[in-house]
């Protein structure tokens, strides 16, 4: 029996594509076994909108700098200044290089440039505000980012996969806001106690507040707000009755340079 | 004796004698038979050699104190063994990209979808355990170059 050379295309045609299809059928059909047998905590805190209320009334010096403290304890955040090794200690003008911060200080005309009136209360004056990362609505460092190591979750919390950053830092370019901060060299040796329930970061990566996803997802509140004895509150922007709301309704806040429209999600109350 | 070239016209000529003779014979023989045997190297040095097999510990403080019949890994022994890099690879973005940090596996226990704080926790030997695979096969995971091991407080129990 002999086949002709169009009834031989026709066929390995035909053949090419039932072998094609079928495999990709096959693939998008078959249940994803492992993806289906993970589900979210059922007792993590949840919210259609996070947002932060600081209230600088109620936030003195000696708070702040525990917010601060159990940030960075439970982050591994490394401290150039307090190394392992007294050897490694960097000076102060390289440790400002390198530092490495999620939630830090800052003075009202730094914090809030172009909102420094020419007199303002001198009591506004001399305050520490308490910068973190404002989990923008329209986040710029999110817009920037090629490896989408930085992304918007549903919820809000403008998030970090150190799986995927390769560290370029144009999301470092791109915050107004100074709130990320690269590994110039490895954060190990400056990283006095360990939390072993929280991975460090390597050397080429950047990183930066994530509102802490990982207490939520237990159901926790994030570490500041926990050790800011209610200086710190966040909750859910689209509640009506949340905690946030309530505290928006009855003060004034402000927030950092709105003039530049990435609609910061830290509210503060002065 | 010269060979004769023959046409359709009949003898045309005669081949020249080609000496059949190697360059610098010796030379390239030697340097053949050290090449031969510096690749073959690998292979000869570690004839009649055994390398041990990989022998991971499993004598860990919290798996110790786990009851015998409960002393089971969060899936079979053998799934564990073959598939724990897709698993982990798996939770890695189910977990930091979609919040999804709970697992459940086949036996319907549930388990928090955490390389540190579930692995590790019956796991803290990483030298004794992790590595003692992934040397003989020769891998690297960079999982450790953030994730934190438990062994220097395993170490400072001991």
């Amino acid at each position: 029996m002999s086949i002709s050379r169009r009834d031989f295309l026709r066929i390995a045609g035909f053949s090419t594509l039932f072998g094609l299809g079928a495999k990709s059928a096959f693939e998008m059909l078959a249940p994803g076994e492992l993806e289906a047998k993970l589900a979210p905590n059922p007792k993590a805190l949840t919210a259609k909108r996070w947002a932060m209320v600081v209230d600088m009334r109620k936030l003195d010096e000696q708070t702040a700098e525990k917010c601060i403290e159990a940030c960075h304890r439970i982050h591994n955040v490394p401290d150039f200044e307090d190394p392992i090794d007294p050897k490694d200690k960097v000076d102060p003008a390289e440790k400002v290089r390198w530092e490495v911060k999620w939630i830090w200080k800052e003075k009202y005309e730094h914090a809030f440039p172009g909102q420094a009136e020419v007199a303002i209360p001198e009591k506004i004056h001399k305050l520490n505000f308490l910068l973190l990362c404002n989990h923008c609505d329209n986040p710029p460092c999110v817009r920037v980012c090629p490896t989408k190591a930085t992304w918007k979750r549903d919820d809000g919390v403008v998030m970090m996969d150190q799986h995927r950053c390769i560290g370029c830092r144009y999301c470092m370019a791109a915050c107004p806001y100074g709130a990320r901060s690269f590994n110039w060299r490895n954060p190990r040796p400056f990283i006095k106690s360990e939390d072993e329930s929280y991975p460090t970061r390597e050397i080429g990566v950047v990183e930066k507040c994530t509102l802490c996803a990982e207490r939520l997802a237990k159901g926790q509140l994030p570490a500041c707000v926990e050790a800011s004895k209610g200086a710190l509150t966040v909750g859910d922007l689209n509640d009506a009755k949340s905690k946030v709301r309530e505290l928006l309704r009855n003060n004034f806040t402000i927030r950092r340079k709105t003039q530049l429209g990435s609609n910061p999600q830290v509210y503060y109350i002065v | 004796m010269k060979e004769p070239v023959k046409s359709e016209f009949g003898t045309v000529g005669e081949k020249p004698k080609v000496e059949k003779k190697i360059y610098n014979r010796n030379l390239i023989l030697a340097g053949i038979i050290a090449f031969v045997v510096l690749i073959t190297f690998p292979i000869w040095n570690l004839q009649g050699k055994s390398v041990p097999p990989p022998d991971p510990k499993l004598d860990t403080p919290v798996i110790q104190k786990m009851p015998e019949k409960d002393r089971k890994c969060i899936e079979d022994k053998n799934y564990m063994r073959n598939y724990h890099m897709q698993m982990l690879d798996n939770w890695r973005n189910q977990v930091v990209r979609n919040g999804n940090r709970q697992y459940t596996s086949l036996s319907g226990k549930k388990y928090t979808a955490s390389l540190q704080n579930t692995c590790l926790e019956c796991h803290s030997n990483k030298s004794q355990f992790c590595d003692q695979c992934h040397n003989y096969v020769g891998v690297a995971p960079y999982c450790w170059n953030c994730h934190l091991t438990r062994e220097k407080k395993l170490a400072e129990a001991k």
